[in-house]
């Protein structure tokens, strides 16, 4: 991982806050409940900020917690190299696990190996369904020089018939589409 | 944050393209988080980029790798600086919002590139953007190509984002890791911007004639730069396996353009090729001007935020 890993424009983090440390009483440590599995829990329950049903664990951006002590370091990956979300994320993260308890916490920006929407969870799918906007379709790794491209299915009334408006959304990860069986507009998450 | 650094930049586009709910579902959010912090106002501090760029890891590894960094950095960030200045003024609204989402792409390559560029001497990717003069740029005359009609960034984008797939494919396997890292990332977009030229330059041709009429002259103008990308500079003797050598990237982009136009109905133009010059320095007449504008801002006011 190291070797690959792109440090970006995320750092270290500190975070300085007195009144918190004299309101905290209990010392850090395995004891406290700082450990791996709940600053996983508290970091994975970050949403992202352009779609705020999906979590950042649901979206795949969120790759690896390590935690030593009070020290807690987090790896990120961004869905599309220009994701203007990825700030916002890791400041999410930050005073996430902060109020948890967490004294430093780091946030690393990595880029390989490349995000693909086949890291998202079935969950996710689902929430985004039932949000109004249609999941991925297929495995982003079938690619050849003729695309062949699955019918998206319309969130609103499950029908197939639906056709692509424009190849370009309100974010990176979208495309605008439109049911011809219902009439209705709505974005689906291509499949990257 | 500064609103003018490149991050700030990136953030203007998603403001640019993200719908109205889901800005006003941040800003709530945002509050939110606000109030049920019992910690109350907690602070972050961000530290600044240069102490960002001082750690190991990343770092190029030599000047000649930072020099290639900053070939491939700049031919992105002036391609997304072009492409910017369509927002609210492509044909159709759906135009705005795909050029805006190339734009955001080619950006985020170029920050990945410009950074990895200034880990070798301690510049940060603002400080490449906005401090260098038009010498020091090393951007193709290709990406410096004035946006012209619609028809024109529609050859052009044809013949960039067909050269870099091609880049990129091979890229992805450069003995550099970090290059490798941006690379495989950076071809899943591109290739997304290949195919949308492709159709608009597949609709163009075969449109109205007025549209095809357009077509055929805006490749006419663009295709004297091509030749350009795929010169073998003597960097890239001192790159063998770190950089692709762009000669073995002509016949795979020929045969891209080849397929395209034959099913557009169009000709390669056989006209003169241009002996342009971009790295080594020697820019467009134009670019001076689109620097002008990019880096006007961090110039007259260094340093300031809102």
């Amino acid at each position: 991982m190291v070797t690959h890993a792109v440090q970006d424009s995320v750092s270290a983090v500190t975070v300085t806050d007195e009144a918190a440390d004299s309101r905290r009483r209990v010392q850090p440590g395995p004891s406290s409940g700082l450990n791996r599995e709940r600053a996983w829990e508290v970091a994975a329950a970050v949403p992202d900020p352009e779609v705020p049903v999906l979590t950042i664990e649901d979206l795949g951006v969120l790759r690896d917690v390590a935690v030593d002590g009070d020290r807690a370091t987090v790896t990120i990956t961004p869905t599309y190299s220009g994701c203007p979300a990825m700030d916002a994320i890791r400041d999410d993260i930050v005073l996430a696990l902060t109020r948890e308890g967490w004294r430093q916490v780091d946030v690393r920006l990595v880029l390989s190996p490349a995000w693909t929407t086949d890291w998202m969870t079935d969950a996710g799918r689902r929430k985004l369904s039932a949000y109004g906007i249609a999941p991925p379709t297929g495995r982003a790794a079938a690619r050849g020089p003729i695309p062949v491209r699955l019918a998206v299915k319309c969130p609103q009334c499950g029908s197939l018939d639906t056709r692509e408006v424009a190849r370009f959304g309100s974010t990176s990860c979208k495309a605008l589409y439109e049911c011809r069986a219902c009439l209705e507009p709505f974005d689906h998450f291509k499949a990257h | 944050m500064s609103e003018q650094s490149l991050a700030g930049v990136s953030s203007r586009f998603a403001r640019s393209t993200t719908d109205e709910t889901s800005v006003v579902e941040r800003g709530s959010a945002a509050t939110e988080t606000k109030r049920d912090d019992p910690h109350g106002a907690v602070t972050v501090e961000e530290v600044v980029l240069s102490a960002e760029l001082a750690g190991a890891e990343g770092q190029a590894a030599t000047a000649d790798v930072a020099e290639y960094a900053l070939w491939l950095g700049d031919d992105a960030l002036i391609l997304s600086q072009q492409l910017g200045a369509w927002i609210a003024r492509a044909p159709e609204l759906e135009e705005d919002v795909a050029l805006a989402n190339i734009a955001l792409d080619l950006l985020g390559h170029a920050r990945s590139l410009l950074r990895y560029a200034g880990s070798y001497d301690g510049r940060s990717e603002d400080d490449l953007a906005y401090w260098r003069d038009e010498p020091e740029f090393r951007c193709a005359w290709l990406f410096e190509q004035p946006n012209g009609d619609f028809a024109q960034t529609i050859a052009r984008q044809l013949a960039a984002s067909a050269y870099l797939f091609e880049l990129y494919t091979r890229l992805q396997r450069s003995d550099d890791a970090t290059l490798a890292a941006i690379a495989a990332k950076a071809v899943k977009e591109v290739e997304y911007h290949r195919d949308h030229a492709v159709q608009w330059t597949l609709r163009l041709a075969g449109g109205t004639d007025e549209s095809r009429r357009r077509m055929v002259r805006a490749v006419g103008d663009v295709w004297p730069y091509v030749d350009e990308l795929f010169r073998d500079e003597p960097l890239i003797d001192r790159l063998e396996g770190v950089a692709v050598r762009p000669s073995t990237l002509r016949a795979p982009f020929d045969a891209v353009i080849d397929a395209v136009f034959r099913e557009a109905e169009l000709e390669v133009p056989a006209g003169p090729v241009s002996s342009a010059g971009g790295r080594g320095g020697s820019h467009f007449p134009t670019l001076g001007y689109l620097l002008a504008e990019m880096q006007v801002l961090a110039r007259q006011h260094p340093g300031a935020t809102w």
